[in-house]
């Protein structure tokens, strides 16, 4: 959904776990499913520190 | 109509001939006859009705005394029995745009007149009244006064007599967002297709359906220091308290709930639902930190990673929302963390 959040505007969207759960992949065992949900929070709190252009 | 048509008309003090600038302090004041374009009104009446009086009123004295300015002017207003009130057109200008739009308005509802605002579609009067009062789309030119006031008159007329009016580019007046079901003689397979031969032969076609617009946003800056900063988590994915007290709407949603987190280590299923008619939400019932990571970011604001977590989690359900409920919506939101102190946000979307 990341070229619908572009249109209106957003301009620091990620990919993520996929629609039916964003921060999650339910394929995974229970505490590799965190590791992943954790690489998404630093990866997207990351993106807040960065600079962007419009 | 045999009798003829009475008309008042409203113009902000520059056009009722009072002065400029200086003198858009002055409050509401009158006029018998026409005055300025007033004069051009009454010649494109063609006859068929009269300007029986000017009302006017300083730009900024009605911009700071909106209550105060709409209730003399209608009092002014009543003494001439009039059958339709005629506003502007105030073209570019935004208090005097503004000015007409409240004055059709507050006629219409208060004192059951008629009434037609002239500006341009940019003028913020446009935007604030275009829903409530007819208002003729009259450029950001005085070059377009006489077309402007015939198209005033046209539409007024129709008002008045009960014709219904024709689309808003057919009379000239600004959207006001209606739609109505209408029959044609081609079903909607073979007008796309004409629409799409059109576009290859490379002639100009219109839309039926208007895209939204989209507002352009600024980039808020660089967060410049994580280890202090405040972040919030929102979502679209439906989350609410178990059993939906706020009754948050799945689909088309009009409203957001706000979820206290404060203490909380995670998200226990049992005490929350999800509530969204666009995705299946069996696995985000499941364990709702697959829509919002709260789990993560207590354990990143416990090891100083984070300054801390906003004390609440604010959803909505992004099923076919409206573009004009959304946009209020994240406003709602952005509006409530920013005085909150908040200087980030992870939004997950479904």
């Amino acid at each position: 959904m990341i070229p619908v959040a572009k249109e209106v505007g957003s301009v620091r969207a990620m990919g993520s776990g996929g629609i039916v759960s964003p921060t999650g992949n339910p394929d995974l065992p229970p505490e590799k499913e965190k590791d992943f949900r954790r690489e998404l929070v630093l990866r997207a709190l990351k993106i807040l520190q960065e600079d962007v252009r419009e | 109509m045999a009798e003829k048509i009475r008309i008042v008309h409203y113009l902000n003090q520059f056009f009722a001939q009072i002065g400029g600038e200086e003198k858009a302090d002055i409050g509401p004041g009158f006029k018998e006859g026409p005055i300025g374009p007033g004069r051009a009104l009454q010649q494109a009446l063609t006859g068929n009705g009269e300007v029986v009086a000017t009302l006017f009123c300083g730009d900024n004295y009605f911009a700071e005394h909106a209550k105060e300015a709409t209730a003399e002017l209608l009092r002014q207003m009543i003494r001439y029995t009039p059958h339709l009130l005629i506003a502007g057109p105030a073209f570019e200008s935004g208090r005097y745009g503004v000015a007409c739009g409240a004055i059709c308005k507050a006629a219409q509802e208060r004192l059951g007149i008629y009434a037609v605002a002239g500006m341009d579609q940019e003028n913020a009067g446009a935007g604030l009244y275009c829903k409530n009062v007819y208002i003729i789309n009259s450029g950001d030119s005085i070059v377009r006064m006489i077309p402007t006031l015939q198209r005033l008159v046209a539409v007024g007329i129709k008002l008045l007599q009960g014709t219904p009016l024709g689309r808003p580019e057919e009379e000239g007046y600004i959207p006001r967002g209606i739609k109505r079901n209408v029959f044609t003689a081609k079903p909607p397979a073979e007008r796309a297709v004409d629409m799409l031969l059109t576009k290859i032969r490379g002639e100009p076609f219109k839309s039926e359906i208007a895209a939204p617009q989209f507002h352009h946003i600024k980039p808020a800056s660089a967060l410049r220091d994580l280890s202090s900063a405040v972040i919030a988590l929102v979502t679209d994915g439906g989350l609410v308290p178990e059993g939906n007290p706020e009754r948050m709407e799945p689909g088309r949603p009009t409203r957001f709930t706000t979820i206290p987190v404060e203490g909380m280590d995670r998200l226990d299923p049992k005490q929350f639902d999800v509530v969204h008619s666009g995705y299946d939400t069996a696995f985000a019932n499941q364990d709702p930190h697959r829509i919002v990571p709260l789990d993560i970011m207590r354990e990143l604001e416990q090891q100083g990673v984070i300054g801390k977590l906003h004390e609440s989690i604010h959803a909505t359900g992004g099923a076919h929302a409206a573009v004009e409920n959304a946009t209020r919506i994240g406003q709602s939101i952005a509006e409530r963390l920013k005085s909150a102190g908040v200087n980030g946000v992870i939004l997950t979307s479904t």
